[in-house]
């Protein structure tokens, strides 16, 4: 997508076209192109947007401007006073019908109307510090159904009927997990809640456990609590506080015989013991090392006991599908990854934040309706599905939808939901090597290929971001990645080796750059870029020798400015304030030439 | 707090229903205030505390003022959801102490929305 400031969806669904907006786009088109905007605007047409009645519906983005009822003799006014001087036309504008507020409402927003809220369906309404708002929207009736209405094969036939898959990114079907932990014969079971970070309300994950440990026979659960969360250890000390007080946990619950408790265990924000086992060994008062599996945690768990674990999403999801059954879960996403599913999404994008959506939406639909597209000014370059150690996804295969098998297939992951996109002042070797800087660091150090491999890994990177790349270090490095991927003992080991192997399948020509031209295209790795301001584009503004920390910039108002080569460090503040575009990156090469025709054009001044 | 049983759970949502709920003789306004991680490092804390003292000095008695988690558009914190009786919640965005102490005079006592602070109206679920 060009760098269009304002981009115009025009309802082109049946309504719509009957009440003439192709020939309103036409009208469009013609106005803009004779106002000289055609590249700053882009007008496309869409599907319909359920506001029939209200036709022809125009969306102004990045503004969320919703005009109805537009008439071609509405076109150019909404050109000039909204698109040119920035003045919405508010007597066009959709305004509610039982108020006259002209804002825009939920339903025509595609960052909430595309949204389907399960898991978050109390977002934004109780105050996570009260259990008694989180009764009055439903809480703990899942729990009472739970406990007092189906056994413990019911409930497991339930989850199981569902579909739900493990939230926290290896997807393994839930309700065959709590099946074979059920199955287990032991008197002394767990369940463990791994992350707590849900935000919304602290007791449904309270109610997700307390349904999980009926059903496999669990009277013990820990919440795994990174200690770099205050906030929300706070809230969960206080929720778990007064479930003891009503009696929602403890011993009798609800009057019902069954007893269950739950404990905070505080972690020491290893990143490794998000992996299963290294957890178990964390809450053991052990180093949180990864073991083998077989024998799974179901089987053999904490203290050698069948336990389950399960992340905060997984839990979130239990309570409604107790309530409301297996089928209407599986009425929205895919046969194969069936629900809904969170994502943290951020990135230069006009919305982000928390989303919740039904699983097999496709990514440039998160991307560009939910998220607006990108910020004023930038591209998009590559999505990283999946959090820190998920695969970049390119442009030209933003259309994939969002399920555990689509995703996979183009080297990426679910994992943990982010979803993070990278524009073009993003550098994917540079990207890569960070995730090594990273995993190198928490890597636990037991296994080898972990151990040596990100290190090794991330040597080779840093030096083809310094300059010292070497022809045949891309095929050397894939090579790496692939058996440490294969021969690591956990995720960590694993994952790490995703943004490698997927910047390196998709943004090759990167590499290339960096090893063989010693360029870096996106200004970020510092040896291998030179900053030079085009003269002819240059307005003389003046901005960018006011951004630059250096003073390097000179020049006369109006008049082409000259970066001093001798005193640029590469910083790149100069690109990322001029607004017309007109400081090119040229590779490193480029200084010593720039350095030479500046002494010279200094050694002539004097 | 006593221990409950099923029934008292089924009372205590009705209850908290009718208490949170806007209705004709009550509270007329609900003002909330969403506390998420995000919003409270954008700064939700200083606007709760602006629009509580703006009320003590304003002295308006039927409005009811909560907070809430994570609303979900943390690019726009601090944010705040004003739901007066009979009529669609409205969301406003990118808050401080001034901007809510307007909206307190303006839309919870005035009864008129400010709409430059306003991004949308409307619930995001149906119940």
């Amino acid at each position: 997508m060009e760098n269009y400031r304002v981009s115009i969806m025009l309802c082109g669904g049946t309504g719509c076209t009957a009440a003439g907006s192709l020939k309103i786009r036409q009208t469009l088109k013609d106005e803009i192109k004779s106002r000289g905007l055609s590249s700053e605007i882009n007008i496309l047409l869409t599907a319909c947007n359920g506001f029939c009645a209200q036709g022809p519906v125009m969306i102004v983005y990045p503004d969320k401007v919703f005009y109805q009822k537009v008439s071609m003799a509405d076109v150019p006014i909404i050109v000039e006073e909204h698109l040119i001087k920035g003045r919405p036309v508010e007597r066009l504008m959709y305004k509610e019908p039982v108020k006259k507020l002209p804002l825009p409402g939920i339903q025509d927003i595609p960052f909430f109307n595309l949204q389907v809220l399960r898991a978050l369906r109390n977002k934004g309404m109780i105050d996570p510090e009260k259990i008694d708002e989180y009764i009055a929207r439903d809480g703990y009736q899942a729990a009472a159904k739970a406990l007092t209405e189906m056994t413990p094969e019911r409930i497991i036939h339930e989850i199981k009927m569902s579909g739900l898959r493990g939230r926290g990114g290896a997807g393994i079907p839930t309700g065959i997990k709590w099946e074979i932990c059920a199955k287990a014969d032991s008197d002394s079971k767990y369940i463990i809640c791994n992350r707590s970070t849900i935000e919304v309300e602290p007791h449904i994950v309270i109610e997700g456990m307390i349904i999980g440990a009926k059903a496999i026979g669990a009277h013990k659960g820990y919440v795994y609590v990174r200690t770099g969360y205050p906030i929300v250890i706070h809230r969960l000390n206080i929720a778990i506080t007064e479930a003891r007080e009503y009696g929602l946990l403890g011993e009798n619950i609800l009057g019902t015989g069954f007893d269950f408790d739950i404990e905070l265990a505080k972690s020491a924000d290893e990143f490794v013991c998000g992996e299963e086992t290294a957890l178990l060994m964390s809450i053991e008062s052990k180093r949180g090392m990864p073991n083998p599996r077989p024998p799974y945690p179901v089987e053999k768990g904490l203290w050698d006991e069948p336990t389950v674990i399960n992340t905060v999403e997984t839990f979130a999801n239990i309570p409604q599908i107790i309530l409301q059954g297996a089928e209407w879960y599986r009425s929205v996403g895919t046969e194969k990854s069936p629900g809904t599913k969170i994502f943290t999404l951020s990135g230069p994008l006009n919305n982000t934040g928390l989303i919740e959506v039904p699983m097999g939406i496709s990514l440039s639909s998160i991307i560009n309706d939910i998220g607006g597209g990108m910020e004023k000014g930038r591209r998009l370059k590559a999505v990283q599905v999946g959090g820190s150690t998920g695969g970049y996804i390119p442009e030209h295969l933003l259309d994939v939808p969002v399920t555990y098998e689509d995703v996979t297939k183009l080297g990426a992951i679910v994992g943990s939901g982010g979803i993070a996109v990278m524009s073009d002042l993003n550098c994917m070797v540079s990207a890569a090597k960070f995730v090594f800087e990273f995993a190198s660091d928490e890597s636990c150090g037991k296994c080898p290929p972990c151990r040596l491999g990100t290190k090794v890994l991330l040597d080779k990177l840093k030096g083809i971001t310094e300059g010292r790349g070497e022809e045949g270090d891309i095929e050397v490095m894939e090579d790496l990645a692939l058996e440490v991927k294969e021969t690591s003992l956990c995720g960590l080991g694993q994952t790490a080796m995703n943004p490698v192997l997927s910047s390196i399948r998709y943004f090759r020509e990167e590499y290339d750059s960096h090893i063989r031209d010693l360029w870096c295209k996106a200004g970020v790795c510092r040896d291998l870029c030179t900053f030079f301001i085009e003269g002819e584009k240059c307005k003389g503004c003046g901005a960018c020798a006011r951004a630059c920390p250096r003073k390097a910039i000179s020049g006369e108002k109006k008049q082409p400015h000259r970066i001093d080569q001798a005193l640029c460090i590469q910083c790149r503040s100069c690109y990322e304030t001029c607004k017309f575009g007109s400081i090119g990156i040229g590779p490193r090469s480029m200084r010593e030439e720039l350095l030479c025709v500046q002494t010279e054009a200094a050694g002539r001044e004097e | 707090m006593p221990r409950l049983t099923v029934d008292d759970l089924k009372k205590i949502k009705e209850e908290y229903k009718a208490a949170l709920t806007l209705r004709e003789g009550g509270a007329r306004v609900k003002v909330t205030v969403h506390m998420g991680t995000c919003g409270i490092a954008a700064g939700a804390r200083k606007v709760m505390e602006a629009l509580l003292e703006e009320m003590g000095k304003s002295g308006v008695k039927d409005v009811i003022v909560t907070t809430s988690g994570c609303a979900g558009l943390c690019s726009r914190e601090p944010m705040a959801t004003v739901e007066v009786i009979n009529e669609s919640p409205v969301k406003y965005v990118q808050l401080d102490g001034e901007k809510i102490r307007r909206i307190l005079r303006e839309h919870v006592i005035d009864g008129k929305a400010v709409e430059e602070y306003a991004l949308v109206m409307g619930s995001e679920t149906a119940y």
